[in-house]
């Protein structure tokens, strides 16, 4: 089965721990500037919204890149980057309309969500089930689920 | 390791900044942060300096464990000579902005002397730098916090600030970062400002990637996590409800502090309450609540974000306070609320609000309030001193009295003053209800009885976070005792004020003793520092540290006689509730939690305990 990160921003606390378990995953420090996911705190609004690479199938950045150095990992449908080909000319990053593909000065190299190879550190680091990898297929499944609950059932039970 | 071994010294003077290595001998003794930081500060600085004079300094530090995964790893301390207190003050906060400072490489940065003008530290990794001020100075902690991210064009930085109650001297004032989290009490924002320090901008990408055993710490980091998800306080209660969970439960136990301590319960309470937080308002249909919210690292997110009503008298016109922000927390709004007899929930967000704006502690500024009221009922305050009526349980009294406060302006500027020094000012000393010149938070001594023993010994005068005997005495955590007698209190408060000394200084948050003991701690820190991080080795150290804290208090000049509560909680019973009749056994409790600390009857530390600890 294919999965898909799914972010629920209404239980999003803004406690940064998908950012700490992305870098530690990624790069073996705890640093949420070296993070592919991102929360972000509109404090005005009381809203934390966990935002990351949603792996467009039609992938802006992997068409757009001029040296093959994106390509789609089968096992996970992830758009990866191959930082042996990036020649950091970030016209990846121009290209995503969603500016979830980043250039990392330290590298000279772009880099993206990639999945963590189909065990995503950010979904296992969450406390309150914000980010939660699941069935790609069915995203929409907790949303149907609640309003399904919403249900008036009371014409049967009476009837 | 966890410690990046770097102190930033930062010349106020000269206008210098500095980089030296961290003791790390003193690391092993005292770990980081309250511990580590008051060590230093207590090397450097004369106890019986004048807390306002440049010779006083004050160290912004983090813990071992700031900036990595362990729950609530996120948090940050200020340590001083406490500008309302004139004792040892270490103020706590959480938010985002101790993980950045951890981030940009610094376990500490130490202030010292006075700018001759308003200057901002600007700190981007290992480059620190003074930075004019001029153009902040007079602005408040909301203007400032936008201000400088605007002009560093980098919305990324995390930034701590006095607001105008720092500059204007009020006795209490704050140091605020990430808009709503500060470092509350003591004046440790007042110090700031005494230095022309006006804020504190951070960005860090260096992260932390400096631990013994990563593998080993991620581990002990997720039992623990774990331990905080299962458990009813940090699990359930305060995630839902926050902090405020308690103001129903300690109402009915007969333990809030109403009107000055005058009452015990508050007929209004549920008015004030989680509870009410959460029911939806008539006037627009909407909870006053809108989101629970974390600090770094943290996995029980107790934090309030609420909305003000915008047809509540004190903000119509005032669109600015009609988004959403910090509050109310328990604390906040006991001392807003029951401390004064106002009963409008609204009308303590606002006050809330401008605390939170202006930098100014909302317990010891709702105290004094609650002492001006009592003041201004026996007739010696009067409506033209005050410039309004000032009854209990005025609301618009309250939200004035915030505003001019946050100003500077009229009464305000007495009420910044402190309830201490507002009682002796006109004559009534004995209605100040704190010790060591600070107010009490909200748990009345009588109704809780080891609060009045942690209260009169607490390092940073009267304190519910240096030795929280609620948690046994009102939730039975680790045990449950008896919150009426004071039988076995002295070694209750012992026990608590040793673990949390340890908790305070390795990063995390106090919220998380609900559900840890040092045994859930000590992997994490065993696996993050370099040394051997025995349970034993971290009960001598909290043991060591609260004396160190004592010492430096006793050269300061107070002595047993500053352990005292206010004669009202000695000789005043609780009328109403279950503790109806009750006064604080304190001068019981006072005798036996010296000798359980092994301190003479002057309450100063023997010889043979000195030693013991290694001190």
């Amino acid at each position: 089965m294919q999965k898909s990160l799914h972010i629920d921003a209404n239980k999003c606390t803004g406690c940064l721990q998908c950012e700490m378990a992305c870098s530690y995953e990624n790069y073996g420090v705890f640093n949420i500037a070296k993070s592919r996911i991102k929360i972000f705190n509109f404090e005005h609004a009381g809203r934390m919204v966990p935002y990351t690479c949603t792996q467009c199938a039609e992938a802006w950045c992997m068409n757009a890149c001029p040296v093959d150095a994106i390509r789609v990992d089968a096992a996970t449908g992830a758009k990866v980057v191959n930082e042996a080909n990036c020649v950091g000319c970030k016209v990846c990053t121009i290209a995503c309309p969603f500016g979830t593909v980043n250039y990392v000065a330290e590298t000279g190299k772009v880099q993206k969500c990639d999945l963590c190879g189909g065990d995503p550190a950010c979904a296992t680091a969450c406390p309150t089930g914000a980010i939660t990898y699941v069935d790609a297929d069915w995203t929409g499944l907790d949303k149907m689920r609640a309003w399904a609950g919403k249900t008036d059932n009371a014409t049967r039970a009476s009837a | 390791m966890a410690w990046t071994r770097k102190i930033l010294r930062v010349d106020l003077n000269n206008g210098t900044c500095k980089s030296e290595p961290l003791n790390m001998e003193w690391a092993q003794q005292y770990l980081g942060q309250r511990g580590l930081a008051t060590k230093y500060f207590i090397s450097e600085v004369d106890p019986k300096v004048d807390p306002l004079s440049p010779d006083n300094k004050l160290i912004m530090t983090t813990g071992p464990l700031t900036g990595t995964p362990a729950s609530t790893g996120g948090r940050y301390s200020v340590i001083t000579k406490g500008a309302l207190t004139g004792a040892i003050a270490c103020s706590n906060s959480g938010g985002y902005f101790g993980a950045e400072l951890k981030f940009a490489g610094w376990d500490m940065i130490i202030f010292e002397g006075k700018s001759a003008k308003p200057v901002y530290l600007a700190i981007e990794n290992d480059k620190a730098e003074l930075k004019d001020a001029a153009h902040l100075w007079g602005k408040t902690v909301w203007q400032t916090e936008e201000i400088i991210k605007k002009s560093h064009q980098d919305p990324q930085t995390r930034v701590c600030s006095i607001g105008r109650a720092g500059e204007n001297g009020v006795m209490y004032a704050c140091i605020v970062n990430d808009l709503h989290r500060a470092a509350g009490r003591s004046g440790v924002g007042t110090v700031m400002g005494s230095k022309n320090l006006k804020a504190v901008a951070v960005r860090g990408t260096q992260g932390v990637s400096i631990m013994k055993d990563a593998k080993a710490f991620m581990s002990a980091a997720t039992a623990a996590k774990k331990v905080l998800a299962e458990n009813a306080v940090t699990g359930q209660g305060l995630p839902t409800y926050g902090t405020q969970v308690l103001m129903n439960v300690i109402n009915e136990m007969g333990a809030l502090p109403t009107r000055n301590h005058r009452d015990s319960q508050f007929e209004d309470a549920r008015k004030i309450s989680a509870e009410a937080m959460i029911e939806k308002r008539p006037s627009d249909g909407k909870s006053h609540l809108v989101t629970n919210a974390a600090c770094f690292g943290c996995t029980i997110a107790c934090g309030r974000i609420s909305r003000i009503d915008e047809t509540h008298f004190s903000v119509v016109n005032k669109p600015e306070y009609w988004g959403a922000s910090g509050g109310l927390e328990y604390e906040a709004a006991w001392a807003l609320g029951a401390a004064n007899g106002v009963g409008d929930l609204e009308a303590l967000q606002y006050a809330n609000l401008i605390c939170n704006e202006d930098g100014f502690d909302p317990i010891s500024f709702g105290a004094t309030v609650g002492a001006a009221m009592e003041l201004y009922e026996l007739g010696i305050l009067t409506e033209k001193i005050i410039g309004m009526e000032a009854p209990f349980g005025s609301a618009k009294a309250l939200c004035d009295l915030a505003q001019m406060t946050a100003r500077g302006e009229g009464f305000g500027k007495e009420l910044g003053l402190g309830s201490a020094r507002l009682c002796e000012k006109y004559g009534k000393p004995e209605l100040s209800m704190g010790v060591k010149k600070q107010e009490f938070p909200a748990y009345d001594s009588r109704g809780i009885q080891g609060m009045g023993l942690a209260y009169a010994t607490s390092n940073r005068g009267a304190c519910h976070l240096r030795g929280y005997t609620v948690a046994s005495e009102v939730l039975g955590i680790p045990v449950k005792t008896d919150p009426l007698v004071t039988e076995g209190k002295a070694d209750l408060v012992k026990a608590f004020q040793d673990a949390t000394a340890v908790f305070d200084s390795a990063g995390v948050c106090i919220f998380t003793t609900f559900a840890w003991t040092l045994a859930d701690l000590q992997p994490q820190l065993a696996a993050a520092c370099e040394g051997d991080w025995t349970m034993e080795k971290l009960a001598a150290m909290g043991e060591r540290i609260w004396n160190m804290e004592r010492q430096f208090n006793n050269a300061a000049g107070f002595t047993a006689k500053d352990d005292d509560l206010p004669p009202r909680l000695k000789t005043e019973p609780v009328k109403t509730g279950p503790a109806k009749g009750l006064v604080s056994g304190i001068d019981k409790m006072l005798p036996e939690y010296y000798q359980a600390r092994g301190w003479d009857a002057n309450g100063v530390p023997s010889k043979e305990t000195l030693k013991r600890l290694g001190l």
